[in-house]
């Protein structure tokens, strides 16, 4: 049962972490665009509406939205998957704001400089503005990976046999709370801090440029 | 070879260019100079529409670039620009700065843009730096690996905007110089500079902006040693 609910919770926050970098990436440069030319007007407002739904609303609540409402005649085989959906949503929205910040603090003179040497504006994002926009990142992007590693611990809500849940049926069918909760609890606390090392080297290989 | 017609660019209320109208010749070396907010700058700038114009029309060999339907990266390939503040890219190596859009825009392979680029940091002798991040130079050595970027691309007009300006003063020497070796080659070239004695000396052409217009161009000589505009004799007796 224990095992079960590491995969899940392991499954559940790879595949939102992905979804949420990629979402997070598009809606963050859809708005930035927005905010530098004025254009894509209609795409802006709807990015701006999902980011305001998101962050306006408990994650708990959308996950029920998600599996009572909205999926509520998919088969329950499928609910591993409408966790991960509702995850990586949610977590979209908060890496779409990071993003954006990261995109903001980086000098116009940087996409003056590849747009004079011909590069197209998407060029100049892909090659020139996105990785340092990225590297300014990385510290928040680590911060919001770890918060949603540990928020997945509310996947039982739909009934998803996640880590804390799991933990949590031990205690009921066994009448001992000691083991199963402290011993879950040290399980997150080795993943998070597994993660945070790995960012750390994430951060200090992309800080070889800034040497001097 | 650059053909301005009755150019005019507004910020909100303010009418920074009233009206250019300007023909620049193929290996003419034109020194721009004015007070600040003269619109100097935004001039240079929006020859390669860095900034959009917001009347009027500029060609570039006989191609009309203000026009919407003119691809204008195509025409940016041709003008190469080098900016106060060098904006080299700070995560890219020096040798990764100056293939980088010869490379993604497919105009030389990953070999020959290398070849290219070595053989220009050999030029300004920095080939030993290839490998190191922007960084790590100095002022005057970010502004000249700019300048070859710049050149990797093969343009046929420079554009420099204040070159120098943010430099230290011992590093101003060795970017005129490179601009100057430049300029004996022949380059076509603008350049927006506060370096008097360098626009007499280089430009063929001085231009005096202010408040958005030509007030005054002639010949280094006559610009300098008889100044007509009482705005630029005001100028000079100031700066120099």
């Amino acid at each position: 049962m224990f095992l079960q609910g590491f995969g899940n919770t392991l499954l559940i926050s790879l595949f939102a972490v992905l979804i949420g970098v990629i979402i997070g990436l598009l809606v963050g440069i859809v708005r930035v665009y927005h905010n530098q030319t004025g254009g894509w007007k209609i795409l802006d407002g709807i990015c701006r509406a999902y980011v305001s739904v998101i962050r306006g609303t408990p994650m708990i609540l959308q996950l029920m939205i998600w599996y009572y409402l909205i999926f509520a005649s998919l088969d329950r085989d499928y609910v591993l998957f409408v966790a991960i959906l509702g995850f990586g949503l949610n977590s979209g929205a908060y890496v779409s704001e990071i993003i954006r910040g990261g995109i903001q603090s980086i000098d116009v003179g940087q996409s003056e400089a590849g747009r004079s040497l011909g590069l197209s504006q998407v060029q100049t994002m892909r090659f020139i503005i996105l990785p340092q926009a990225i590297k300014n990142s990385l510290p928040a992007l680590g911060n919001e990976f770890i918060v949603l590693l540990k928020e997945t611990s509310v996947a039982g809500t739909i009934t998803v046999i996640d880590m804390t849940q799991a933990a949590n049926l031990v205690r009921a069918n066994t009448y001992d709370a000691f083991f199963p909760l402290i011993a879950v609890a040290l399980v997150y606390w080795v993943l998070v801090t597994g993660l945070s090392a790995l960012l750390k080297r994430a951060e200090r290989r992309m800080a070889k440029s800034d040497r001097s | 070879m650059i053909e301005v017609k009755n150019l005019e660019k507004t910020f909100g209320d303010n009418h920074v260019l009233r009206g250019i109208t300007e023909h620049i010749e193929q290996g003419e070396k034109i020194a721009i100079i004015g007070p600040s907010g003269s619109g100097k700058s935004t001039f240079l700038r929006c020859l390669n529409l860095l900034e959009q114009p917001t009347g009027g029309e500029i060609w570039f060999d006989g191609m009309n670039i203000t026009d919407p339907k003119c691809s204008i990266d195509k025409v940016r390939q041709k003008m190469g620009m080098v900016f106060q503040h060098f904006n080299l890219f700070p995560h890219l190596t020096i040798l990764e700065n100056i293939t980088l859009a010869p490379v993604k825009l497919k105009l030389m392979s990953k070999e020959e843009a290398d070849k290219k680029a070595y053989a220009l940091l050999e030029r300004i002798g920095m080939k030993e730096k290839a490998d190191t991040y922007p960084a790590m130079l100095s002022g005057g050595q970010k502004q000249r690996i700019a300048i070859i970027r710049a050149l990797a691309m093969n343009p046929e007009v420079m554009l420099f905007d204040e070159p120098t300006s943010a430099l230290d003063p011992e590093m101003v020497g060795e970017v005129l110089d490179l601009i100057r070796e430049l300029a004996d080659e022949g380059m076509t070239m603008v350049i927006v500079t506060h370096e008097m004695g360098f626009a007499k000396e280089v430009a063929t052409r001085v231009m005096f902006v202010d408040e958005g217009i030509i007030k005054e161009q002639n010949t280094p000589q006559a610009f300098f040693d008889n100044p007509q505009n009482p705005r630029l004799k005001e100028f000079l007796s100031k700066v120099l």
